[in-house]
């Protein structure tokens, strides 16, 4: 589209054709159906490597993933997005981007408010949140679940614990745009994003330093960080930053492509509309087969991985949802099988940088996939429409047009 | 069956939770998430599959379920 400004500044990369030696997972084949593509990398190597992004490597295998996540001596986690450039550290977003020692610190005090416990007291909200959703379309028929569905969920409970109106849902899910998926490939976009999300929540911050209140924001200006000082405003503000960016697109796609898989096996929609007690095992399963999240690391140390040379100035591709396809780890790692007893599953990282919000997105993934299924038991995909695929890496349908009822 | 007893290895626990959620009557979480194994880890009469099932499904590998 030629008349589109912000095409002329994207910078496309080329089409690949030898994905064992120059992987891109911003292709349109690896959008649409990575799963193939990880098979054939795995095959040729537990570690691949590619020169685009500045020089890249992606660990294949659960193992080799594995060793990375534990390796914080010669992976860094200050950058934690492959991108085409290797901007100067600006935003952190702590403890997300912290490597040890300040990582600990920085994780303790994001820690207690997403015990289980916590998500227990905001469950009910999340429920009458979902209900609310569905009431708006359960009489239309149908609907894409992404846009009507999925993607409010998240924001709307972050916005109640952080306290503020659940309405701005709509500005975090165009900066979460901007940052994750737009800023892949333009400095200008990610900048903005940033530079928007960050006066909202100043604002925010000076407002409850007046008037504070028992909202996470409240709780984290009373924090202690390490010795006892009060954490700084800088802190706070890339802390807020990460509930934002990792709290938002990425439940979305997990609650998503969930009910994308309902929609198109009825054998599962229907077991689990009998026996709803086996929804919290198949919600594991899901994140396992669907795992949303690949993260980013950057290598500090020349080491080896799985018998393969790594060397510093690369980044890497960690990618928790291809080290959950290998069948070395998981027996049928290619089927979905929502009853799976064992299930190491690494949706939310292994070692240090385990997802705070875990508990959050399990509850909210529950929650929604339950509501959804006592309200519409009956659904399938259209059709006559179109599912689409986020690119970069957070994955999950960003269009998923479903008709409700059996079909005809 | 013999008697199980279990034990969370602090070093290891990252606090994904899934022991509680998989056998809440075994484990316990502190402030910050984390498992501990209920009084002195010996797993009551029944309870087998629980601890079984709580430990093949860690991702941290943190649960040491033995046999006495």
């Amino acid at each position: 589209m030629s008349d589109s400004p912000s095409a002329t500044f994207l910078p496309e990369h080329p089409a690949v054709t030898d994905w064992v030696n120059d992987f891109d997972h911003t292709d349109p084949v690896w959008t649409e159906d990575p799963f193939p593509i990880w098979e054939e990398l795995r095959a040729a190597s537990p570690v691949v490597h590619t020169e685009r992004f500045l020089g890249c490597y992606m660990p294949t295998t659960y193992q080799a993933v594995k060793e990375i996540a534990y390796d914080t001596e010669h992976f860094s986690s200050r950058r934690v997005i492959v991108r085409d450039v290797r901007a100067e550290i600006t935003a952190r977003a702590p403890p997300i981007t912290s490597d040890p020692p300040e990582h600990k610190p920085a994780k303790q005090v994001l820690l207690p408010p997403f015990t289980p416990d916590a998500m227990k007291r905001l469950e009910p909200r999340v429920r009458a949140i979902c209900n609310e959703l569905i009431d708006e379309f359960i009489a239309d028929g149908g609907c894409d679940a992404a846009a009507r569905y999925t993607k409010h969920i998240p924001v709307r409970a972050i916005a109640h614990m952080l306290g503020i109106p659940e309405k701005d849902g709509d500005l975090f899910i165009r900066w979460i745009h901007q940052i994750l998926e737009l800023g892949i490939k333009d400095d200008n976009e990610l900048m903005s994003g940033v530079r928007e999300m960050t006066g909202y929540f100043m604002a925010h911050l000076e407002q409850r330093k007046q008037q504070p209140g028992d909202d996470l924001i409240s709780q984290l200006l009373q924090a202690k960080g390490p010795g006892g000082q009060p954490l700084s405003d800088e802190h706070i503000l890339g802390s807020l930053r990460l509930l934002l960016i990792a709290g938002i697109d990425t439940t979305w796609s997990a609650i998503g492509s969930s009910l994308w898989h309902l929609a198109r096996t009825p054998a599962d929609r229907e077991r689990l509309v009998a026996e709803p007690a086996l929804i919290p095992t198949a919600i594991e399963e899901f994140l396992r087969a669907y795992s949303p999240v690949t993260m980013a690391r950057e290598v500090m140390k020349e080491t080896t991985i799985s018998g393969c040379p790594v060397k510093s100035g690369n980044m890497v591709l960690l990618s928790f949802p291809a080290a959950n396809r290998d069948p070395t780890m998981f027996p049928d790692a290619d089927k979905v099988v929502i009853d799976r007893k064992e299930n190491r599953h690494a949706a939310f990282g292994l070692g240090i940088h385990r997802c705070v919000g875990s508990n959050l997105a399990r509850m909210e993934m529950l929650v929604a996939i339950e509501e959804w299924l006592k309200r519409i038991p009956d659904f399938r995909l259209d059709p006559a429409g179109k599912v689409t695929w986020s690119e970069g890496t957070v994955r999950g349908p960003r269009q998923l047009p479903v008709l409700f009822g059996k079909s005809a | 069956m013999s008697k199980l007893r279990i034990r969370v290895d602090q070093d290891k626990c990252q606090g994904h939770a899934r022991c509680k959620s998989l056998a809440p009557e075994l484990f316990e979480l502190d402030e910050y998430g984390n498992a501990h194994h209920v009084g002195d880890g010996s797993v009551p009469a029944g309870l087998e599959d629980k601890a079984w099932l709580a430990q093949t499904n860690c991702p941290e590998i943190a649960i040491d379920v033995t046999e006495e």
